[in-house]
């Protein structure tokens, strides 16, 4: 077995630090909104792994698009990483949106189209993962393990217009202006700084993650091959 | 490999005529045994009658449920269709003789599509006016009709290629609706509303954005469909 690479050591280590800063920063150094309160500081981890998430999603379809054109498994161990630490990620802001939604909106849940499309999407995957479930052969597993994801990312966006034809009060911080949205915020400095820090930080510990689940994959699929010639 | 199946693809006009061949063959299978119709229609009939108890379907609520209703039991008995036509091709290796006719692959998926839109188009037209008499409520508009056709083409435009993949699965009994229903809510959504406007006899330019997003998304689908799908039937 192949040791773990010094640089994947090195940036495990570092994402823990980032994590430990970024938290510092978001929970005391961001200074506390004047409306929402404490509960706001949710906001900065909520961008940070919504952001990662999103773009593991893309990232995953990409890689749909690259796999069937090559047919090389190497692909497919990429997409499988990259669709299991986008979805912890996205139920994790699901989960600290929600805990933001209930004093801010007052409510858990509403059926507005960012958390609905977010809620298919996370279902989109989670079928993703149970058609794998239901395949042996790896090559097959692969080819439509690709071919769903592709659909999958297509459909994603599409439902997000699609929703849009109903209302939204879903706040966009960042460059939108919409005047139903409820809890939106202008944001000083200090929380800029935070703010920045997160996506920063998450960005890290993403990489890090994709790059840890993406060796795994490699030890699975020689575990599979040596049982392979141990039963043959 | 590859060059082989280039150099024996026949020539273009044989592609309708393998599409037609396909549909022929699954349209006069159906005609012979009526499963997977009289499976469909029924099953249609029964969600109807549920939703009737479970909504409380008076006259009030019936106005603005109805699309909703309508869509859900399309979907519900899509499904059904769906996993048994491809099932029947797996059962018995028919989809092996399929896949080995000197035919372009994509026409077995068109020909499977067109197959299961008409069953999905028949079951439709006897559901309507059942519900029109059982309700009271007219549903034979021009514009409603359009909209049951551009969702039902993409839903089962999706289905299909979905249906394919599922029937070659451990669980195949009950993959389908898992995988397709998250991927073609986009349709569902789009087709209710639109469906609730014609219904509410809305302006045509309150409509328009519903009507055109099933538009894109049908032949965005099919598209995708038809450049995947030989990698899902690959052996």
């Amino acid at each position: 077995m192949q040791a773990k690479p010094v640089t994947l050591k090195i940036l495990d280590v570092f994402s823990i630090i980032t994590l430990a800063v970024s938290a510092y920063l978001a929970l005391v150094f961001a200074p506390t909104e004047l409306v929402m309160g404490d509960v706001q500081r949710v906001f900065y981890f909520h961008i940070g792994t919504a952001w990662t998430a999103l773009l593991g999603f893309i990232l995953a379809a990409v890689l749909s698009v690259i796999y069937l054109v090559s047919k090389d498994l190497k692909w497919d161990r990429l997409q499988v990483a990259a669709i299991e630490v986008s979805l912890v990620f996205f139920f994790i802001t699901i989960v600290l949106g929600s805990i933001w939604a209930r004093p801010a909106w007052n409510t858990w849940w509403t059926w507005d189209p960012r958390l609905t499309t977010a809620a298919v999407t996370e279902l989109i995957y989670i079928a993703y993962f149970m058609l794998r479930q239901g395949l042996d052969d790896p090559e097959r597993r692969a080819r439509f393990g690709a071919v769903y994801a592709l659909i999958g990312g297509l459909s994603a966006p599409i439902t997000f217009f699609a929703i849009r034809l109903y209302r939204t009060i879903h706040p966009v911080v960042i460059g939108g202006n919409n005047p139903e949205a409820e809890g939106g915020f202008a944001m000083s400095a200090d929380m800029r700084v935070a703010f920045f820090f997160a996506l920063f930080a998450f960005t890290i510990i993403f990489i890090d993650l994709f790059w840890n689940r993406v060796r795994l994959g490699a030890l699975e699929n020689k575990v599979e091959q040596l049982k392979l010639k141990v039963t043959m | 490999m590859a060059e082989q199946r280039t150099n024996s693809r026949p020539p273009k006009g044989n592609f309708i005529k393998a599409v037609s061949a396909v549909v022929w063959k699954d349209l006069q299978a159906e005609f012979r045994s009526r499963e997977l119709f009289s499976a469909m229609l029924v099953f249609s009939l029964l969600i109807i009658l549920i939703f009737n108890f479970a909504l409380e379907l008076d006259v009030k609520t019936r106005q603005s449920v109805t699309a909703g209703v309508l869509w859900a039991t399309f979907a519900f008995a899509g499904t059904l269709g769906l996993n048994r036509s491809m099932a029947i091709e797996k059962d018995r290796g028919c989809l092996d003789g399929l896949l080995l006719a000197p035919v372009d692959r994509s026409a077995s998926y068109f020909g499977k599509v067109i197959s299961n839109l008409a069953f999905m188009l028949i079951v439709e037209i006897i559901v309507l006016p059942v519900y029109s008499v059982l309700y009271n409520i007219n549903l034979f508009q021009p514009g409603l009709l359009l909209v049951i056709l551009l969702g039902s083409i993409g839903y089962v435009g999706v289905g299909t290629l979905l249906a394919a993949m599922s029937v070659q699965t451990r669980t195949r009994d009950i993959l389908l609706p898992i995988l397709l229903f998250p991927v073609v809510i986009p349709v569902l959504l789009a087709a209710v509303k639109a469906s609730t406007g014609y219904l509410e006899g809305l302006e045509f330019s309150e409509i328009l954005s519903p009507l055109s997003l099933l538009i894109a998304y049908d032949v965005i689908f099919i598209a995708v469909a038809f450049m995947v799908f030989d990698s899902v039937v690959e052996e």
